[in-house]
Parts: C-alpha cells; sequence; structure tokens
C-alpha cells in the first residue's frame, strides 16, 4: 500500500525527516508516535502533497507507483486522505457543496458516475451520523465556527465519505476530550477492513487505546527509532520519550 | 489663476463646450434647467477633468478614457426594441421595468402597470408635473463643484428619470432601471436622475447598466439623486455589465433624513474604465446606511469604487463591505472615506475592504479614511488585498478538488458574501449565477 523508503525531507533548508522508511501494508493500522518537533505533521504534510516540504532523498510509493510525482488532489483521488491536525476553515463555502464537489472529483476519476443529489445526502446524513455530528453543521460553512472537536469530526466525517485507501491521522486526538475522542475513534475503527490501510500520527498513547494498532513506530528526530506491537505504544504511555532519547542519545548530540 | 489648459483637459472638454454651445443656442427647445445648466458649466470650465494629480483620482486616469471627436448626442434611433429588454429580464423577479436608452427615459419600452400612485416620468415633464418637487431636489445634492463629472453632466439639459414614491407608499414589486447604452459610433452617454422616496415609503430599485454597442468605445456619465425621506426603507442595486469598451463614471448621490434605511450593491462586471462615486449623506437622526460593492475585474479592466459616507446628525449607523477579485492586468479599486461631523455623536461606522489578486500585473489599492469630528464613535475599519489562502487552497486538493475548481469555490464564496445582502432571492440566484460565469 504504501512505502517510505530513507525518506529525506526539508522545510525551509531545514532538514526534519533524515532518513525515514516504513512499510503499510493494505488493512494494517500503524501508529507513529513522537514527541514535538520529531518530524511527525511534516511527515504527514509529504504524504498529502503540501508544497512546503523539499524531499531531497529517498522515495514514497503509493499502491506502487511514486507519490512523490503527484499533485494532492492527484494522491486523494488514488484514495490517500489526510485528516488535519488543524482543519481550515472555509468561509463561504458550504459543507454541501464541497463535499459533492470532493466526491465526484474521486468518482469520475474512477470512472464512476456523478452521485445523484438523493443518494449523495443519504451518504451525508449516514456519515455524518457516524461520528454524531449535528445535521445543522452540513449546512454550514466547511468548518466555520465549529469547536475543536467538531472540526476533528468533521474529518473523520470527509473520510467516511471519500472511502480511501490509505488515511493518514494526524493528531486528530489533540484537544479532544474523552467522548470526543471514542466517537472519533469510533469512527475509524467501523472503516476498518483488511483493505484499508490507517497511519495514525500521535503524540499519545490514548488514541491508541480504542483505536488499537497493529505496529507502533517510535519517531524521533526525523527517523523511526523504534518498531514494536500495541504494547510498546503502552511502555511509551509509561516511561515518556525521554528513555528512548536516552537510547539515540548518541546519535542526537552528533 | 483658471484651473483649464488645453494640456489638462483633453478634447473632450472641447467637445463638450462645443457641444454644449450647439445644443443651447437658441433654437427654441425648451430649457427647464437653465439655473443648474450655468452653475454646471461654470463649476465645469473652472474644475477641468481630473488627473492622478488630484487625490480622490490617484489610482484612475480617467483621461485616457475619454473619447476624442465623440458625438454627445444620445442618440434615441430605435434600434431597442422589447425583445431587447426582454433578454434582460431576470428569472423568477417579478418587476416593473424603466427602460433608459442612451440616458433618455423610453416610456414605450417600459412596464409601469399596477405601480398605485408611484410616479414615473421625464425630468422634463415632472419639471411641470411636479415642480415643488424638482425645485425642493433636483440638482441640490449633486454639488456640480464637488466634481468635474457632476458638473459636466449638469451643464446639459439631460432628461432621464424622475421617479418618486409618495409618502406611505410601501412598493411591493422591486423596480427595475434598465440602462441601455446603444451607440453606433464612439460617444459620450450622460444620464441624469433624480428617485425621491417619500417618508415612512418602502422600495426596491434595481438598476442594471448594458449595451448593445459592442467594439464602439462609449464613454458613460451618470448622475443620480435619491432622497430617502423619513422612516424610509429603500433598497438600491446596480449592476454594471456594459461590456469591455464601456468607460463610466457612475455618481450616486444619496440623502437620507431622520431613521431611514439605505442599502445599496454595486456589482462590477464587464466593463472598461468605471468609476463609480457613491455619497450617502445621513443628514437625518438614527439612519442606516448600508454600502456593498463586488468586483470582479479581467483583461485591462479598470474599478475604481469611491465611497463617502457623511455622518451629519446623531445615533447613526453606517456599515461598508467592498471586495474585488482582480485577474490578468485589472486593476481594482477602493477609497472609501468616512466623516463623521461634530454633531454626528454616537455614530456607528464599520467599513471592510478585501481584495483578491490573482496575477502578478493585477493591481489593488485600497484606501480607507476616517474623518472624525465628533468623540463619542465607534469607527473602524479593515482592508486586506492579497492572494487567494494557500491553506485553504491546498485543503481543497487534499480532498481531491483539482486547483482550479479550488479557487473558483473559494472565489465564488469569496464574492458570495457580497450577493448576501441582495435581500431579493431570485435576484441573489441570478448574481450567483453570474458571478460563477465570470470567476470561471
Amino acid at each position: 500500500m504504501l512505502n517510505i523508503n530513507n525518506l529525506h525531507a526539508s522545510v525551509e533548508d531545514n532538514e526534519i525527516l533524515k532518513g525515514l522508511s516504513l512499510e503499510v501494508l493494505p488493512g494494517e493500522v500503524h501508529a507513529i508516535m513522537g514527541p514535538n518537533g520529531s518530524g511527525k505533521s511534516t511527515l504527514a504534510g509529504v504524504l498529502a502533497g503540501k508544497e512546503d516540504y523539499e524531499i531531497s532523498e529517498g522515495t514514497i510509493t503509493f499502491k506502487g507507483v511514486d507519490l512523490t510525482e503527484m499533485a494532492p488532489e492527484e494522491r486523494a483521488r488514488e484514495g490517500l486522505f489526510l485528516a488535519f491536525q488543524y482543519p481550515v476553515e472555509l468561509p463561504g463555502v458550504s459543507t454541501m457543496q464541497f463535499m459533492k464537489t470532493a466526491v465526484n472529483s474521486m468518482r469520475v476519476h474512477r470512472g464512476l458516475p456523478e452521485m445523484n443529489v438523493a443518494e449523495f445526502i443519504k451518504q451525508m446524513r449516514e456519515k455524518a451520523d457516524f461520528v454524531h455530528l449535528d445535521h445543522d453543521l452540513m449546512r454550514r460553512a466547511v468548518n466555520e465556527g465549529f469547536s475543536g472537536g467538531e472540526k476533528k469530526r468533521a474529518e473523520i466525517f470527509q473520510m467516511a465519505m471519500l472511502d480511501p485507501q490509505l488515511a493518514v491521522l494526524d493528531e486528530t486526538d489533540s484537544g479532544l476530550d474523552i467522548d470526543a475522542l471514542r466517537i472519533v475513534a469510533d469512527g475509524v475503527n467501523k472503516l476498518r477492513d483488511e483493505e484499508r490501510s490507517f497511519v495514525i500520527i500521535t503524540h499519545y498513547q490514548r488514541l491508541l487505546n480504542f483505536i488499537v494498532p497493529d505496529y507502533v513506530h517510535i519517531l524521533l528526530d526525523g527517523r523511526i527509532v523504534k518498531s514494536g506491537g500495541p504494547e510498546l505504544a503502552l511502555e511509551m504511555e509509561d516511561k515518556g520519550y525521554d528513555w528512548i532519547k536516552e537510547e539515540n542519545g548518541a546519535e542526537l548530540v552528533a | 489663476m483658471s484651473m483649464i489648459s488645453s494640456e489638462k483637459t483633453p478634447d473632450l472638454y472641447n467637445n463638450a463646450l462645443e457641444e454644449y454651445d450647439r445644443v443651447f443656442s437658441g433654437d427654441g427647445a425648451p430649457r427647464p434647467f437653465a439655473e443648474l445648466r450655468r452653475r454646471g458649466r461654470d463649476a465645469f470650465e473652472l474644475l477641468g477633468i481630473p488627473t492622478k494629480k488630484h487625490e480622490s483620482w490617484k489610482y484612475t486616469d480617467i483621461r485616457k478614457v475619454l473619447p476624442s471627436g465623440a458625438t454627445f448626442e444620445g442618440q434615441t434611433d430605435l434600434r431597442i426594441t422589447p425583445e431587447d429588454v426582454a433578454t434582460h429580464a431576470i428569472p423568477r423577479l417579478d418587476t416593473r421595468t424603466i427602460v433608459v436608452v442612451n440616458g433618455v427615459f423610453r416610456p414605450s419600452l417600459s412596464n409601469l402597470t399596477d405601480l398605485g400612485n408611484v410616479i414615473i416620468t421625464s425630468l422634463r415633464n415632472a419639471k411641470d408635473s411636479h415642480a415643488d418637487k424638482l425645485k425642493e431636489h433636483f440638482g441640490r445634492y449633486a454639488d456640480v463643484n464637488e466634481s468635474s463629472f457632476v458638473a459636466l453632466n449638469s451643464a446639459f439639459d439631460l432628461d432621464g428619470v424622475f421617479l418618486c414614491v409618495p409618502d406611505g407608499a410601501i412598493v411591493e414589486r422591486p423596480i427595475r432601471i434598465l440602462h441601455v447604452v446603444d451607440a453606433e459610433t464612439e460617444s459620450v452617454i450622460q444620464g441624469r436622475h433624480l428617485f425621491v422616496f417619500g417618508k415612512n415609503s418602502q422600495a426596491r430599485i434595481i438598476e442594471s447598466h448594458e449595451a448593445r454597442s459592442g467594439d464602439v468605445n462609449t464613454f458613460g456619465n451618470h448622475v443620480t439623486e435619491i432622497v430617502v425621506g423619513q422612516d424610509a426603507v429603500i433598497d438600491h442595486y446596480r449592476i454594471e455589465n456594459e461590456g469591455d469598451n464601456a468607460a463610466q463614471v457612475n455618481t450616486t448621490q444619496v440623502i437620507q433624513k431622520d431613521r431611514s434605511v439605505f442599502s445599496t450593491v454595486t456589482f462590477t462586471f464587464a466593463s472598461g474604465l468605471i468609476r463609480n462615486d457613491v455619497t450617502v449623506v445621513a443628514d437625518g437622526e438614527f439612519c442606516e446606511s448600508n454600502l456593498g460593492g463586488l468586483y470582479i475585474a479581467r483583461g485591462g479592466q479598470h474599478v475604481d469604487n469611491h465611497t463617502l459616507v457623511d455622518h451629519v446628525k446623531p445615533g447613526c449607523n453606517s456599515n461598508e463591505l467592498y471586495k474585488g477579485v482582480i485577474y490578468d492586468q485589472a486593476t481594482g479599486v477602493f477609497n472609501g472615506k468616512v466623516m463623521v461631523r461634530r454633531e454626528a455623536q454616537q455614530t456607528n461606522a464599520y467599513q471592510q475592504s478585501q481584495g483578491v489578486v490573482l496575477s502578478d500585473d493585477a493591481d489593488h489599492y485600497s484606501k480607507p479614511e476616517l474623518e472624525i469630528y465628533a468623540d463619542d464613535v465607534k469607527c473602524s475599519h479593515g482592508s486586506t488585498t492579497g492572494e487567494i489562502d494557500p491553506d485553504a487552497l491546498f485543503y481543497c486538493r487534499a480532498r481531491g478538488i483539482s486547483l482550479d475548481d479550488a479557487r473558483s469555490i473559494l472565489l465564488y464564496a469569496f464574492a458570495h458574501d457580497v450577493v448576501e445582502q441582495v435581500k431579493l432571492e431570485p435576484l441573489r440566484d441570478w448574481l450567483d449565477a453570474r458571478i460563477g460565469e465570470r470567476l470561471d
């Protein structure tokens, strides 16, 4: 599904990712944990195609195709979804219209006819219920005036609508109370199947109580320094990041 | 010292004087507005045509679009047919329509039935039939000494529309005024209108500017005086779409009496160089004045919106929102002045101007001005000019929406904000469709 090999990426000549490698197979859920500044959001941005990042070395393939050559919208149409850490407010753009354009862009790309209005509205309602999103919010402008929790739930709603093959969740848990966290996790779990893969980027372990990953990776200073099963997340929760930093201390100082 | 010189005032000036002498050479035609005409001519000779050195014309070189050797005549050959008028109908909007061709009111093309006691006639007719109203209002607000173009306009006995809504009348149907320019040769077209809204009256006015002149350069110079009586509620819309070869100076001079509400929104689509001068004088207590504008400029278009909200009396509110989308080598200008006079305590005045610039060669100038002489007032203004928010673009693209579609969606939303101020739903829909086409 996703294959990242020795990825080096920088922003404004500042190297953030320093040789990151990761392989995600269909149906797998990978959690990437790391402290602030370890490169988590850079990884999300690079995968989605944000232009601020420069890739100097390494490769990323998605379903066997070089991802770095693709425009952000092509990546999305091929089935890559990024749930934003900070969803953008689009004043005046109705959620209905936005989702309709997005859904139909995907469908046209996949050779499907545009979704008819009745079916579209039905889907909107179903998927909104999925994450307990008030139907009134659907009539409002995209993310405008949404609370932090509503924005995060709206991201999962969008994910459900767009039906991606690989979803990257960039700190979707940040700023959520426990109820909202459970709702978001619920939404994600309902979308899990043997075809769809997830990369869950998080600072804390708590989301992983609800979305149990197949693999946990620790990202430190732009590289994955440790990988393991779900138990690694618990270990991180107990011990914090310092012991990992110490383990890798020599390299970090260098 | 005289302010005029042949260098500063190009051919239009001499043309105008020649034309003036010809029109008023004593052929016995009626001269209803001789006094205004004389004042207009004197002021025009003194003021001349403004250059970019004039502060209020800093960003707009009007002289480059003034036609040389153009005819001044309002050509009223009967090319415009009822079918032409019908093509400009707005779907689902049931209006009565006043048709004005080259500045002249054309009753035979107009549909004015079922308007109750609303008076719609030509200014010259009104001089006789409604002498008191004309004496009280006509030429009283648009000051010939303040504007060359008001002076030029006033120097001719123009015969535009006199619209009067009597005290207490509520006009249910919106009144559309369709201004059509129809010229076969390079022309100067002038229109002059007076709208008087009585106490407690309510009306919605939609002015549309269209043309069927094709490639011929035209220069329009229009002056409309609007009187909003006590407690009157008036919505006014202006939609400009005369085409790339039509330059225009459009002066709208409004006076508001106590507790009246006046709202005006100007939409500028296809045009050449266009200058809108909107002045609202809140000359009564507790008035509300709302001014809006949307301009989508492409190619070599130049749109200059100039507003003045003049708070004279206490307790008034004013709101302004102007937005521009500037493509290609086009230029947008917003120059909005808010004046709060000493007596105008407890004034609330807000102003917003936003420009989106879509090419390196496009320009947008925004110049807010506040002049406050009262001490208990709330005034604010905001002005932004920039590109489309890159984060918003990326967010759309990350959802599979192409860059072009993302731009359209975001610009449409930006523009729609102004459309929201339009209270007639069919007009909103129609405007949204025009905006959609224009942004494509």
